[in-house]
């Protein structure tokens, strides 16, 4: 029998907003995968997102769901965060709202190190607004605002994160689905701030803009781009020109904030 | 036992009165002349149990608050002009999704950094219509530091009672001012709670008007899962462009606090039963206009005060029946002609409408209010 996603579903709730080809939801469903293992109680499981196209997966999903302002998730989840601990709590959003518009969130989530999972979908463009660039376009790309190509230089999220104190980074592909639920839930595990991010695709805004003939092209291209991080070790450096890194990229162990907070709050009550 | 009296900044009063009301959560970023109340709620909320948290900026601070306040916590954040000014849109996001939220908002010089030491009165129609988009809006001036502590108080009840966010706005003469307090005792000042749910979680729907125009909020983690959004939403909480439905929604949101007015809308009325000259006064200035009324008083001017207590919604029956007693209103204000407009729009062209503004970060004084007065005489 296959997986039964039905049971974390809404019901009534799809068909989703996403056209066809698109990757968020794969992404979805990896993510469905992921929570199903780690037999996450729904009810003590918020979803939190921002906006985009990315950000209406949480109007799908049977939990604690939160869509909020274009940029704001990470914000409004360290609230839910801190005022209930015992919550597991899961941001999701795309690009653009992740590191342009909520960048300054995330890397401060990251700093703190504090115990949520954020779930990026990567797809290099402002989808839901009709396919502006983001600060992930490639150099040189078309955007309905890059008309002659980008000439703004992209960040590379995963470093960001990882710069910024993260503790847990891992990146797959939307291609990879079978590897997604499994960073997720391994970023699900990991005690502190954990980022995932997937390269997904957006065939709509960027595909077309870009000459990609179809969807299949698109997907061949995460395929062929991503090289998993255990392997990159032994390869020469000219086989990883264009190439990314995809796996667990970072991993470490450091005082998580709502645990931090706590104990700080048991030692002011203490002195009385 | 009796109350326990302290000599307090206004800020730290209003803190104090948070606490008070049962807040547990804060989040904010510093910014005169509001930051004595984060750093009060910072060394008080761990005492209680309670989380306090200083965020990257105030657009942060307005989320986090929100967040929390979904789980059934009650919040606060504090700021000053500038940072108002940039927590508008998610005060919005609080106003569609019906969000308990109490937001401080000390005044001061503006716009942008303006006068960051100098007192104001100029927010007051950005508490009212800063964030775009229809909406409700409860905006508290309090004028002492006894009434910051008790509006506060206020403020968190009726946040609770009506799920909005409501504004607490000293100027920042109020704000900065130290005065002598009396602590109420628990249980002297009504603290008022969210209603929960009735039905289970099968049955629960986050906006359902079978409830009434304020519909019981669920608390995430405590068994209900609902979806939250600042689309349009229907009675379940999930979005929807059904025009009908909409229309409805928005309606609703304005008519929980337009129909409440009697319950929200507080004010002080001070030697107006005979008088000929009414000031309009609030904050800081109403205790200038208080003396000034018994300045005129002792010349023999039948003058008084009308004190707003609660700016938005603003107390427009109570002006009205004013207005067709007295002979002339006058509005001293921090700003150059908020009120006065306000005002006018309730006097209806029934007396004569004068005011008096200033934006040089020098507060209003009696003897320019009192000069006022008899001018208009
Ligand atoms: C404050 C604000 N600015 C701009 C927008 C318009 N807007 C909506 S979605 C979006 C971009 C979404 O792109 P991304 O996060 O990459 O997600 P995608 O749609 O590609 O999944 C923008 C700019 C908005 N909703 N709010
Ligand atoms: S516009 Fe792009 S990101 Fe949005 S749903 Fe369509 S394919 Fe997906």
């Amino acid at each position: 029998m296959g997986f039964d996603y039905d049971k974390y579903i809404r019901p009534g709730k799809l068909p989703h907003i996403w056209c066809p080809g698109c990757g968020h939801g794969i992404v979805m469903k990896g993510l469905i995968r992921a929570i199903d293992a780690l037999e996450l109680d729904k009810n003590k499981t918020a979803i939190v997102s921002g906006i985009g196209c990315a950000s209406r997966l949480p109007g799908y999903m049977d939990f604690c769901t939160l869509h909020t302002t274009h940029g704001r998730a990470v914000a409004f989840a360290t609230g839910i965060k801190m005022a209930r601990p015992e919550m597991n709590v899961i941001c999701v959003g795309g690009d653009g709202d992740g590191v342009a518009i909520g960048g300054n969130h995330f890397i401060h989530a990251c700093r703190r190190n504090i115990d949520m999972t954020y779930l990026i979908m990567n797809n290099n463009i402002y989808g839901m607004t009709g396919g502006q660039f983001s600060p992930t376009t490639p150099y040189g790309a078309k955007a309905s605002t890059t008309p002659y190509g980008n000439p703004d230089p992209p960040f590379d999220i995963a470093k960001l994160a990882i710069g910024a104190g993260a503790t847990f980074v891992a990146r797959g592909t939307a291609f990879h689905a079978a590897q997604i639920d499994k960073l997720l839930a391994e970023a699900m595990r990991h005690k502190g701030f954990s980022v995932v991010e997937i390269l997904d695709s957006c065939p709509t805004t960027y595909g077309r803009r870009n000459r990609f003939k179809s969807v299949v092209e698109m997907m061949n291209q995460l395929k062929d781009m991503a090289v998993p991080v255990t392997a990159a070790d032994k390869m020469p450096a000219e086989q990883l020109r264009g190439k990314v890194l995809t796996g667990i990229l970072y991993k470490e162990s450091k005082p998580e904030y709502v645990e931090e907070y706590r104990k700080l709050v048991e030692r002011v009550r203490a002195e009385g | 036992m009796s109350n326990r009296v302290a000599f307090l900044q206004g800020n730290e009063a209003c803190a104090h009165g948070a606490i008070y009301a049962g807040c547990r959560f804060f989040a904010g970023y510093p910014i005169t002349p509001s930051t004595e109340v984060a750093e009060v709620m910072a060394k008080e909320l761990p005492r209680v149990g309670g989380a306090f948290m200083q965020m990257e900026d105030e657009i942060a601070a307005m989320a986090a608050v929100i967040g929390a306040s979904l789980t059934g916590t009650k919040v606060l954040t504090a700021t000053s002009g500038p940072g108002f000014s940039l927590k508008q849109e998610n005060i919005g996001y609080a106003c569609i999704t019906e969000v308990p939220c109490v937001i401080v908002n000390v005044m001061r010089g503006g716009p942008s950094t303006g006068m960051p030491t100098g007192p104001s009165q100029s927010d007051v129609m950005q508490a009212r219509w800063g964030t775009h988009g229809d909406h409700p809006a409860i905006c508290l001036v309090p004028a002492s530091v006894q009434e910051l502590f008790t509006e506060t108080v206020r403020a968190f009840n009726l946040a609770e009672k009506y799920r909005t966010p409501v504004t607490v706005m000293p100027d920042e003469i109020v704000g900065h001012m130290r005065e002598r307090i009396v602590f109420p005792e628990p249980g002297e000042l009504e603290v008022i709670d969210r209603t929960g749910p009735t039905v289970g979680p099968d049955e629960y729907k986050p906006y359902d008007t079978r409830f009434g125009d304020v519909p019981p909020l669920a608390s995430f983690g405590s068994g209900y899962r609902f979806h939250v959004t600042g689309l349009n939403k229907a009675e379940d909480g999930f979005p929807t462009t059904r025009a009908e439905i909409v229309q409805a929604e928005e309606e609703r949101q304005l008519r929980k606090i337009e129909n409440a007015v009697d319950d929200i809308v507080t004010f002080e009325e001070y030697l107006l039963d005979d008088a000929e000259v009414a000031v309009v006064a609030f904050g800081s200035i109403a205790r200038s206009a208080r003396y000034a009324v018994n300045q005129a008083r002792k010349a023999g001017i039948r003058a008084g005060l009308f004190r707003i207590i609660t700016y938005w919604p603003f107390p427009e029956r109570q002006i009205r029946a004013l207005s067709e007693r007295v002979r002339a209103v006058i509005t001293p204000e921090m700003n150059l002609g908020m009120t006065v407009h306000e005002v006018r729009r309730c006097v209806e062209g029934r007396a004569p409408v004068s005011g008096i503004f200033r934006v040089d970060g020098e507060p209003i004084g009696p003897g320019a209010i009192f000069a006022a007065i008899r001018e208009v005489r």
